[in-house]
Order: structure tokens, then sequence, then C-alpha cells
């Protein structure tokens, strides 16, 4: 009985240790943001921010979209099999424009960039950890969270949303080529149906979303970076859980997020 | 006045004391060696003689700033004039080389980039890479990373050049031409040269005084001359090149005895 307890308080301490530390690491990059910004910024710093926002945003676009078109393809056909039944084919339209501004968008993307760029972060930041190039950065008088981690997350919170918005487009889009070969509905008609499903709230609660899931995977990737400890395996092992845990917790976040938006926001 | 003094250093980890009660002055000038076994704590001083790190107890004074007390903004200042180049050397892979070595002079001075791009060049062939620059650190050979390491230690002319296992992993020709770049570089720019090592040649090549490390403690301390005349058991097995008592059958027997007994003991 004790062990169970201590392993299970162990657990939670170390649960809370790690939120603690995402914590910390949160507020330390919002301090030094600053230096990552265009024109008030370190011009250094803004350099890299790009560089990243091309490998988050750019890189990943036609991945998203592949993926964003499947999906959208998939949501109209299994939707439109069900509401079929009722006469009810033209709630595809809804079915797909809402669900994928309000939740798979930012979803799809979240889960596509924690796989490629949230593994990334944790990679680069782990060698650089075991080949003591985060402690030549702080003997340089730099901050590795200023210089490594501020780029990285600006970048994440440009490019994610920015790649969300696509990823809906191409999942709407999806919905269309559906509903042109189902049932010859025009695209036209299509479109002005999605304008007028697709509310003002469902785009903000939307990129709401992406805002703080792409805090979560620049943060749980960077800090499963730093965390690395020993030499090249644990890098492999941090890129694992960078991964898992990114996922994880965006999934958790959605959960959240979802439930507060279902009780305050009214359609 | 000495322009590193160390008084009273304590070092532990999870309890273990890695480093006892050390007290070394260091004098403007003056190359000092820290010579000593695996494990000997020599890194562990060099990182908190680099303040990478804060000791248990005692003090590090560089420059007359103790910076085991100090806040983060003043020992930010005193890094400019400490370069270090790391074991591993630690060049950033994303960079070229003269991106590493210009990147100290980027974000610590206002200086105009041509004028960045002449230093480098200039620091670049101090050290024998000014047709390099361009390379990328994982194109180069080992001896050649070493070097771009200490050209970028020299990036800010430091006071205090810091080199932790500079001949480690080369030949000997290539570990002898470190040597006399380091004899040349304290030549020319009258710099405080540390260097930890456990290469004996080298040692006696570029030391003005050795401090030896055995178990945490200094076990000798003085000229390359009074360290070759010591007649001190730990210094005289270190330079006679004599084994522990691990490589003695009877040591690794009673080892295997012992394990055998714990074994039995728990079944």
């Amino acid at each position: 009985m004790a062990t169970v307890l201590e392993s299970v308080g162990k657990r939670t301490l170390n649960d809370l240790d790690y939120v603690g530390s995402l914590n910390i690491q949160l507020w330390a990059t919002l301090r030094a943001m600053r230096t990552a910004l265009p024109f008030v910024g370190n011009r250094y710093r803004w350099q890299a921010t790009v560089r990243q926002m091309l490998q988050i945003g750019v890189d990943a676009l036609p991945m998203v979209s592949l993926m964003a078109i499947c999906t959208g393809f998939i949501l109209a056909m299994q939707g439109a099999s069900e509401l079929r039944r009722f006469g009810a084919l033209n709630y595809v339209i809804d079915l797909v424009a809402v669900g994928f501004t309000r939740e798979l968008g930012p979803l799809l993307t979240a889960i596509a960039v924690s796989g490629r760029s949230g593994s990334s972060f944790a990679a680069e930041i782990g060698t650089m950890k075991v080949t003591e190039e985060l402690d030549s950065l702080r003997v340089m008088a730099l901050e590795p969270v200023e210089f490594v981690l501020a780029p990285k997350y600006l970048a994440s919170l440009i490019a994610v949303p920015c790649l969300s918005v696509a990823c809906n487009v191409c999942g709407i889009f999806a919905g269309a080529l559906f509903m042109f070969f189902s049932t010859h509905l025009s695209p036209a008609l299509y479109f002005h149906d999605v304008m007028d499903s697709i509310q003002l709230h469902d785009v903000i609660t939307g990129l709401i979303k992406t805002v703080a899931f792409a805090t979560i995977i620049a943060h749980v990737g960077c800090l499963e970076g730093f965390r690395v400890r020993g030499g090249p395996d644990s890098v492999g092992r941090s890129t694992t859980s960078a991964v898992v845990k990114s996922t994880f917790i965006v999934i958790l976040a959605d959960a959240i997020f979802t439930t507060i938006f279902y009780f305050t926001v009214k359609s | 006045m000495p322009i590193i003094s160390i008084r009273d250093l304590v070092v532990e980890y999870d309890g273990r004391r890695v480093l006892d009660r050390l007290n070394l002055d260091i004098e403007h000038g003056e190359t000092m060696v820290l010579l000593g076994g695996s494990g000997s704590g020599k890194s562990t001083l060099l990182r908190q003689i680099i303040g990478l790190e804060r000791p248990k107890s005692g003090s590090v004074t560089i420059k007359g700033v103790d910076i085991t007390r100090c806040s983060e903004a003043e020992l930010k200042k005193l890094r400019h004039s400490i370069g270090v180049a790391f074991q591993s050397a630690a060049l950033f892979n994303s960079l070229s080389v003269e991106d590493n070595v210009a990147l100290m002079l980027r974000e610590h001075t206002a200086l105009a980039p041509s004028i960045i791009d002449l230093m480098v060049w200039m620091k670049l062939a101090v050290v024998g890479l000014a047709g390099f620059g361009k390379l990328h650190p994982q194109e180069l050979s080992g001896g050649m990373k070493k070097r771009g390491a200490v050209a970028r230690a020299l990036a800010l002319d430091p006071e205090i050049l810091v080199l932790d296992e500079p001949s480690a992993g080369l030949d000997p020709i290539v570990a002898a031409e470190l040597d006399e770049l380091i004899l040349l570089l304290k030549e020319a720019f009258q710099m405080t040269v540390i260097v930890v090592t456990h290469e004996m040649p080298s040692a006696f090549r570029i030391a003005d005084r050795i401090a030896m490390l055995y178990k945490g403690t200094f076990s000798s301390v003085g000229t390359k001359e009074e360290i070759q005349a010591s007649q001190n058991p730990r210094v005289r097995q270190f330079l006679d090149r004599v084994p522990g008592d691990m490589a003695h059958i009877s040591a690794v027997t009673a080892y295997f005895e012992e394990y055998f007994q714990t074994q039995e003991a728990y079944q």
C-alpha cells in the first residue's frame, strides 16, 4: 500500500514539477520576447524567427493541406451518409464549415506541428545541450531562452494560426468537392452557404485555440530539449516525449477550451 | 592582486562532495594548468570559474567581483572579458565558422558589419583558419574545430582565456600545434590562460604554474619545475604513470567477492 502511495506521490510531484517548469519557462520567454520582435528587437533574433516561421509554417503547408483535404472529405462523406436519411444533406456544409473552423482545423494543425516542429525543437535544443552549445551561449553572455526559445515561440504564435486558417480552407474546399460530385451543388452556392454558417465567434474561438496550441507545442518541445541529461540516447527519448506530451496536452486543452466555449459562447 | 581568486570552494552534487575547500590564486598574465585524472574535479572547477554553476559554499572572485554572489547582470558583464573554448569545441552547427566567431561581436558591440568581417578574419587567421570561415563545423576536422572554438573565444579580446581539454582526442602533432598556439596567444595578447588537461607533455609545455587536483582537492600547486620535482605521492603517481589500486588483481578479486556476498545476502 505504502509503495503504491509512494509511487503516486512521486508521480504527482514530478507532474507538478513539469507544470511548474513550463510556467517558469513561459514567463521567461514572454520577458525575452521583445528581442525577437521586428523593428524594436534584435534583428538577428527576428531573422531567426522568420527562418523558424518558414520551417514551422511554409514547410508544413503541403502536409497539413493534404491532411485537411482528406479529413474534409471523410467528414463530408460520413456526415452525408447519416444526414441523407433525414433529407438534411445540405447540413453537410454546416458540419464541415463549422467543424473545421471551430475544431478540426486547429486540432489537425496542432497535431501536425507537434509531430514536425515540437520534435524538432526538442532534438535541436537537446543536441545543443549535449554538445555544450547551451553552455557556450551562457559563457558568451547570451541567454538560451532569448537566443533559442523566444524566436521559436514567436514563430509558432504566428505560423500555427496561419497554418490553421490554411487547414480550414483546405478542409472546407474538400467539402465543396464532395458536394459537387455527390449532389452537383455548385461551388459558388456551397461557399455562399459556408459564409452563412460560419460566424465570427467560430473563427475567433478557433484562433484562440491555435494560439494556445502553439504555446503548448513550442514550450513542451523546448522544455523537453532543455531537460536532456546525458548523451545522444537521451535526445531521442526527449524527442519522443515532446511529441507524446504535446499531443496529449493539446487534446486536453482542446477539451477544456471546447467546454468553456460551449457554455460561454452562444450561437 | 590576483585576477582570479578561489576561496574555500565547496561543490556538492546530490550530497557527494566533488570539490572540497579549494583555494587558488591566478595572477594576471599567468598560464595556469589544472591537471588531474578523470573524475578529479577539473571540469567542475572550470565550470565554477566561468560561472556556469554556483557552489555550495566558498567564493570565486574574478577581477574583484565574487561571481558566486553577484547579480546576473554583473556576471554577464564580466563574461565579456572571459573567452571559453569547450572540450567538445561547442561551435554552433547551424552557423558557419565565421558566423560563430562573429556572433559575440554582433551581439555585444555596435561595430559596422565590415569591421566585424575584418575582425573575424583576423581571429581566424590567428588560429590558422583564415580560409575556412565559410565552412560549417561539421565540415571541419577535430583539430580545426578546437581552433575554431579558440578563435570564437578570442572574439572580444578577453583578458582571461579558458580552455577545457584542448588537446583531448587529437593526434600528437595537432595537439603540439595547439600548445604552440596557446603560447603565441599568451605572448601576443598578454592574456591570463587557464587550461584544463590531463596531457602531461602539453601541461609542461604551456604552464607557468600547475595545480594538481586529486579527488576534489589540490594535492599540489606550483611552477612546472616544482611539480616535476615534487615528492608528493599523488603527483608522482600521475607523473610516473603508476596504475591505481583497481589495476591490481587483489583489488579486482576483493571487488567480486564483495559483489557475490551482496547478491547472497539478497537471496
